[in-house]
């Protein structure tokens, strides 16, 4: 379990996710991920495949073998890196109490 | 909703001439097909080489009527019943140490109206039932999870009295858990009646075992009078010789026969037993003392059995057509192509070339000890740190899916059970659901996703392009006919993550490399964990976490020895046969996001590796890649002359930067320093290496499971396929080097 606590006003290192999230990144991000992607196995997020390399669904580990994964059907992605990001926000929400919305992407 | 389709064959490699039956489970349609296919290419990545499986002209019957087969998980002994008798005194000790106490009502022994157990809270507990009377006693407190504990009921007919006796190993000061013998009356007259007893389980109705125990068991031992709570601590407690031999009808002793399925009752009433679904052996046992390692040494350190419910060997199912393999069938890897509307299910095996045929003097190496190995694995559902070791969300396809809610179909040696243990034994006589063409899978990188058996198509792929011939056999043929199993060859092909090995396999490789034979190791991570075959137990592995190295489950301390064999477990390269020894490079690091380029280095211009460059210009190579968008990568390795790389190897190429899911492997670490990723450490890279072995001999070596990835790009015109193809020409040449 990662010690790292995340600075919720560090839009860089969200920046930087936000261009590429699978890949190299600075120390910073990395660390970021790290938290991000540990924690407990009950309530990961994970994709499951719908169509091979064009959809998937958001779901989350049930964390008991034999039970069945909780499929949010609202939440369809096309693009792999889409969900990432979509993913990144909700982790980001979860660690640090704020919504994260960067403002270039404001409408 | 769409059929459930799932099958398993007997064997792995045939011949011509050999028989092979297919055990299907069929459910949701009324009949499945079958037909025979050479699979060729899995990988149905759009932009990759393209899905090739080639259907074979021969009718294997059917449409078959689809049928349930039954999935019954969890180990247990049992004595048949024509070795039991009926008693009406009688007194019964055991140990155990149990690991899911809590988890529900548990069987420690089952027979004739007996049950020994424990209740839901975990608490010991003894019924005896008969004609519709029912008697219970139960501890007055829970077990301790994970430490010994002596048990023992006693029954005196004559007085209708049952004392129950619960004494654990170890004291605590603020703990007081024992039971010192309580007695309570029973109704009416009772009998242990004849019937089949089992342990760690009792049977239903159906004859179906049921109420699993998770933990060891330790001397089970049975008599025929009614013992006082003193005597009943004594007999626990005896060695073998010192038991009283009146009244003596049966005294189970684990420590004997250890390799085998068979449990042995020394007290000379010849009430043996079998074990089921392969429950963990040569395991610590309550007099374990740690100054013994070696259960071969001090087999009565090792007097336990550890049983879970989720173990599973064989299932044993209904064979649902079989072939004999006709004479002209050429080499390759096949597998029965099973549908049912759109439901498929492939079973891969391999067809091996008659004995003393060689249709090719290339010879590919089906790792299948390493399918067997991750058979069926969790690794992305189990373990919520997967996603940082693979840099990106863990992406479940039908079969991840499949198996997260079917997990009956048993666990891979990358899991823990359910009682936390590590998984010892792997089987391939159930479903391998992730061993089929066009399965995709979160450990092999973007974008196809492949990951061993499908990766290694993109291997067979590449040959079949070439034209050249190619004959195919497999780790088990490998280990039971040694060096046999690859004469007549000149060129041995690995797959890309050959990483499991037997010492039989090991001596083979090695020998045929001493011998004059070529090498061409095209995998990452390879000859690394020790396994064992069994001589008699088919269709299984063992595998023993010792010491170190990349270790999703630890061995426990005293239990580094296989139970098949006796052999000692662990890392091949703590037993002087480090990987670099056969291969010229050994385990450096891993991670799941991306690959990696090489770039050539000094090597690579030296007049003895002419003929691997020859029409190759870059310096960079294997920028490109379908598992990770690099030749290097997934799981990479490194020459290291101090391991054995051979002092005169030539290092053609290496990786030179990986991101920070890489780490250094952990039998690197001796003493961990904050710059072991991927973009701090150089030794976090692939070797490609070269050098040539006695009798005219040679190895190449790619050292990264991602490298068969890099053969394909818009065809076969890539750097990497000139230089493997190169590799190949030289080394079916009879000229030596």
């Amino acid at each position: 379990m990662a010690r790292f606590k995340i600075d919720p006003d560090d839009l860089a290192v969200a920046r930087e996710f936000r261009r590429q999230p699978v890949g190299y990144h600075s120390k910073n991000l990395q660390a970021v991920l790290n938290l991000f992607r540990g924690g407990p196995v009950e309530g990961k997020w994970v994709l499951v495949c719908r169509k091979p390399w064009r959809e998937w669904v958001l779901a989350q580990l049930p964390g008991k073998r034999g039970a069945p994964l909780v499929l949010h059907e609202d939440v369809v992605f096309t693009d792999w890196n889409e969900a990432e990001w979509n993913v990144f926000r909700r982790r980001w929400q979860e660690h640090t109490g704020r919504a994260l919305t960067l403002p270039e992407e404001k409408r | 909703m769409s059929a459930i389709l799932t099958a398993y064959c007997d064997e792995i490699s045939v011949a011509p001439g050999d028989t092979i039956r297919c055990m299907v489970n069929c459910e949701g349609a009324s009949s499945f097909r079958a037909e025979l296919q050479r699979i060729v290419c899995g990988d149905e990545y759009p932009g990759g080489p393209g899905y090739r499986a080639d259907t074979i002209d021969i009718d294997l019957g059917g449409p078959f009527p689809a049928r349930r087969q039954p999935v019954r998980p969890g180990s247990y002994a049992i004595v048949p019943v024509e070795n039991l008798l009926e008693l009406s005194d009688f007194s019964l000790t055991l140990w155990i140490w149990p690991t899911t106490p809590a988890k529900g009502r548990q069987a420690l022994i089952a027979a004739g109206g007996l049950f020994l157990g424990l209740d839901g809270e975990g608490r010991p507990l003894v019924e005896l039932s008969a004609a519709g009377q029912h008697f219970a006693v139960r501890g007055t407190r829970p077990l301790l999870e994970r430490h010994w504990h002596l048990l023992a009921v006693s029954y005196n007919a004559s007085r209708r009295e049952l004392t129950f006796l619960h004494r654990p190993h170890r004291r605590y000061a603020a703990i007081a858990d024992a039971d010192a013998g309580v007695t309570r009356s029973v109704a009416g007259p009772w009998r242990l009646s004849a019937g089949p007893l089992t342990m760690a389980a009792s049977l239903a109705e159906s004859g179906a075992p049921a109420e699993h125990f998770n933990g060891k068991i330790e001397a089970p031992r049975l008599f025929s009078a009614a013992l006082a709570p003193d005597a009943l601590t004594a007999v626990a407690m005896a060695r073998e010789g010192d038991l009283p031999r009146e009244g003596l009808q049966a005294a189970w002793d684990f420590s004997q026969a250890i390799p085998s399925l068979r449990i042995h009752d020394v007290s000379g009433q010849e009430r043996h037993g079998t074990l089921v679904n392969l429950p963990a052996r040569a395991v610590t046992g309550f007099r374990w003392t740690g100054e013994c390692q070696n259960w071969t040494e001090r087999p009565d350190h090792y007097g336990a059995i550890h049983f879970h419910d989720d173990d599973l060997h064989d299932l044993g199912w209904s064979p649902s057509f079989a072939l004999t393999i006709p004479a002209g069938l050429r080499s390759g890897v096949y597998a029965f192509r099973l549908w049912a509307g759109e439901t498929e299910y492939f079973t891969p095996f391999a067809v091996r070339a008659p004995k003393g045929v060689r249709r090719s003097k290339a010879v590919f190496l089906m790792p299948t000890a390493s399918y067997m190995a991750y058979a069926n694995h969790r690794i992305g559902i189990d373990y919520s740190t997967t996603e940082i070791g693979m840099g990106r969300l863990v992406e479940l396809n039908p079969t991840d899916v499949f198996k997260q809610e079917h997990p009956e179909y048993g666990l891979s040696c990358y899991e823990n059970r359910n009682d936390g243990s590590g998984v010892v034994y792997s089987s391939r006589l159930r479903p391998i659901l992730d061993m089929q063409p066009k399965q995709r899978l979160w450990l092999g990188g973007p974008p196809s996703g492949l990951w061993q058996f499908n990766a290694d198509t993109h291997i067979l792929a590449w040959l079949e392009h070439l034209g050249d011939a190619y004959d195919v056999v497999t780790d088990e043929d490998l280990h039971r006919d040694g060096p046999g199993a690859l004469e007549g060859y000149r060129v041995l092909l690995t797959g890309t993550h050959p990483e499991y090995h037997s010492s039989a396999m090991l001596d083979a490789i090695e020998g045929f490399t001493q011998a004059g034979g070529r090498l061409m190791y095209l995998g990452g991570n390879g000859f690394y964990w020790r396994i064992a075959f069994h001589p008699e137990i088919p269709g299984a592995i063992e595998l023993r976490r010792a010491e170190g190295g990349i270790r999703p489950w630890v061995a426990e301390p005293g239990e580094y020895y296989h139970s098949f064999t006796g052999e000692y477990g662990g890392l091949w390269r703590r037993q002087n046969r480090a990987p670099n020894r056969i291969a010229g490079v050994g385990m450096a690091s891993q991670g799941f996001d991306i690959s990696s380029p090489y770039v050539r280095r000094e090597g690579s211009r030296d007049p003895r590796a002419a003929f691997i460059f020859a029409g190759v210009e870059g310096a960079v190579i294997g920028d490109h890649g379908l598992i990770g968008g690099g030749a290097a990568g997934m799981e990479v390795d490194r020459v290291d002359f101090l391991l054995g790389t051979p002092p005169h190897a030539l290092v053609l190429a290496s990786s030179e930067r990986h991101t920070d899911c890489y780490m250094l492997a952990p039998e690197e670490l001796g003493d961990p320093t904050p710059d072991i990723l991927g973009t701090d450490n150089e030794l976090v890279r692939a070797d490609m290496v070269f050098f040539e072995t006695p009798n005219g001999g040679a190895v190449f070596s790619v050292g990264s499971i991602a490298y068969a990835g890099s053969l394909w790009r818009d065809g076969y015109d890539t750097d990497i396929a000139r230089i493997t193809g190169n590799v190949l020409k030289r080394f079916l040449d009879p000229r030596p080097f």
